[in-house]
């Protein structure tokens, strides 16, 4: 499923918030993603992955200011487009149709008062514009299909929707142009596992029937192990660690990803790090602060 | 030695235009000083409701709640008493501290209005139970946007430890919390809970933390338990198919790459 082919080059990445004093969201970010593959971003609150997905695409308002750094999208066409370089005009063509994104809390993102079959519409009235009326509509019911809502529903309001139905016409509505790279920012933290486990395993599908790549943004590393091809950890604006999700949790490298990684029981396994009556030595305010990684060890570049 | 007793309760709510819900439908189990068990189950499963009512802020529609054998007051001063025994930890650090009053005001209140101690000895018992969640003196004079979601939930317990409660209620107590910290604010209630042999209702979506924390797990499905047992048989072994499919849902790297190379080891 994954080529060699690279879809997206992201060269020396940084974000600044010009706020006082400056914020230093994200520093000197490199990566590559591969064509077809499912990139998980993940880190705590504050470490500037949801800054780096935006930023990337250039979503991001001021304050914030792309202080340096490239983002060249490789086309399935063959032309490298770089996103930095484009004009509003261009930008707005090129976002949905090649890079899409389901935002964080997104099942509250759709418009409480226009049924969710208008609101996929929408898309194509904007992106395809010449596309007849019926053929808009014919669209919709299947994106609302491929994602399990089902076409009976486009008349629904969205509030007539559970909140997994919402984050799935959600997901629907980033699939409807067939982009290359969907953009995804915690798109399940707040469903349920069984729902959860439901969406994951038709993000899985849909990538192998349509072959586009995934960010997956989220702080659930035991998740992002099990769905994931290659694992990014942030902390602090960097990319502290990057490699498989086998070799991550078979070897993790930097102190700060043992951690991450030792933060979750294990559901079936040993206790690790959880036990029971521990005395303070682990416990105390002190694990607020752990794993501050050493400063020498920054970044890592697939 | 506390014993509540929720004996076949059940709770209903009355929505508008869909009829009844029935929240909690003849639930009964009881929890002892000394013993922690886990609730769990999805959004919806009624698991909120069972702490609401637990602590009366919501009444049973049926059934009984006991307290060493005696009914929750529904008013007055012996539900002020009855709240002073069974304390609740709640899951917003964010929400459940007022930010126009500092951190020492938080822990006082209970502390004079249970009159817990003479006055005198107020400030003293502050900076006791501060220590007692490792929390550094320094903080006492702050307001809660000063402080981190770790450092609010461990004044939040250090309040619900004030009154010396026997029984404290914590509805997902870290599922608000970044991953890092979560097991040492868990740790931290565990050692609570020995030290002074509390009784722990721990509700949670989180199987794997319930299982590490409990000695029971309780697991609840549309207003049901449909499993109980003792932690490792309810996750390792399940029974009920709700509870197999919970768990089969429920990410599970160990088990993922189990399969993958025989032998591992991620430390």
């Amino acid at each position: 499923m994954i080529s060699d082919d690279t879809l997206l080059t992201v060269s020396d990445f940084s974000v600044v918030y010009d706020v006082d004093p400056p914020v230093e969201a994200v520093s000197g970010v490199s990566l590559e993603l591969r064509r077809g593959e499912i990139l998980g971003l993940a880190g705590e609150s504050g470490c500037g992955k949801t800054t780096l997905a935006y930023g990337i695409q250039r979503l991001l308002k001021p304050p914030a200011v792309i202080t340096s750094g490239h983002t060249v999208f490789h086309d399935a066409s063959g032309e490298d487009i770089d996103i930095n370089a484009l004009d509003a005009a261009q930008m707005r063509a090129f976002r949905w149709d090649k890079v899409s994104m389901v935002f964080q809390g997104a099942m509250n993102s759709l418009n409480p008062v226009a049924p969710i079959g208008r609101q996929l519409e929408d898309v194509f009235t904007t992106h395809r514009p010449s596309m007849p009326k019926g053929e808009r509509r014919e669209n919709a019911g299947r994106l609302l299909d491929t994602v399990g809502v089902g076409r009976d529903r486009l008349r629904s309001y969205p509030h007539e929707l559970s909140g997994g139905m919402r984050q799935r016409v959600m997901i629907a509505m980033a699939m409807a142009l067939r982009p290359q790279l969907m953009i995804m920012d915690e798109p399940t933290t707040a469903l349920d596992v069984l729902v959860q486990r439901e969406i994951l395993l038709q993000i899985s599908e849909l990538r192998e029937q349509l072959g586009f790549s995934v960010i997956f943004i989220t702080h659930d590393l035991p998740l992002l192990l099990e769905i994931s091809d290659r694992i990014a950890v942030m902390k602090d604006g960097r990319i502290v660690e990057l490699d498989t999700a086998e070799r991550i949790y078979h070897g993790a490298q930097h102190a700060y990803t043992r951690t991450l990684l030792e933060s979750f029981p294990s559901l079936t396994g040993d206790r690790g790090d959880f036990v029971r009556g521990a005395e303070p030595a682990t416990a105390g305010s002190a694990s607020e602060q752990t794993a501050r990684p050493d400063a020498s060890s920054t970044e890592a570049n697939a | 030695m506390t014993t509540l007793d929720f004996s076949h309760v059940s709770k209903r709510y009355h929505v508008r235009g869909s009829g009844d819900l029935l929240a909690v439908d003849d639930v009964s189990f009881s929890l002892t000083s000394g013993q922690t068990i886990a609730l769990v189950g999805q959004s919806g499963s009624g698991k909120s409701t069972i702490a609401k009512i637990l602590t009366q802020l919501e009444h049973q529609t049926s059934g009984e709640v006991l307290l060493d054998g005696e009914a929750i007051p529904r008013r007055g001063p012996a539900l002020r008493r009855y709240r002073q025994r069974v304390r609740m930890v709640f899951q917003d650090p964010f929400a459940s501290l007022n930010p126009y009053h500092t951190i020492r005001h938080h822990i006082e209140r209970p502390l004079r209005l249970d009159k817990v101690v003479p006055k005198h000895e107020v400030d003293d018992e502050v900076h006791r139970l501060l220590e007692r969640v490792r929390l550094d003196a320094a903080v006492i004079d702050r307001r809660p946007h000063e402080l981190s979601g770790g450092q609010r939930q461990r004044v939040a317990i250090a309040r619900a430890l004030a009154s010396r409660p026997e029984l404290l209620i914590a509805d997902e107590p870290v599922s608000m919390l970044d991953v890092s910290i979560r097991l040492g604010v868990l740790n931290l209630l565990a050692d609570l809970q020995r030290q002074s042999n509390l009784g722990v209702l721990y509700i949670t979506h989180d199987l794997a933390t319930a299982r590490h924390f409990s000695d029971e797990i309780m697991v609840m499905h549309r207003g049901v338990i449909v499993e109980r047992g003792p932690a490792d048989d309810v996750i390792l072994d399940p029974q009920h198919p709700y509870t197999r499919e919970l768990r089969s849902a429920s990410p599970d790297p160990d088990k993922h790459f189990a399969g993958r190379s025989g032998m591992d080891a991620r430390s």
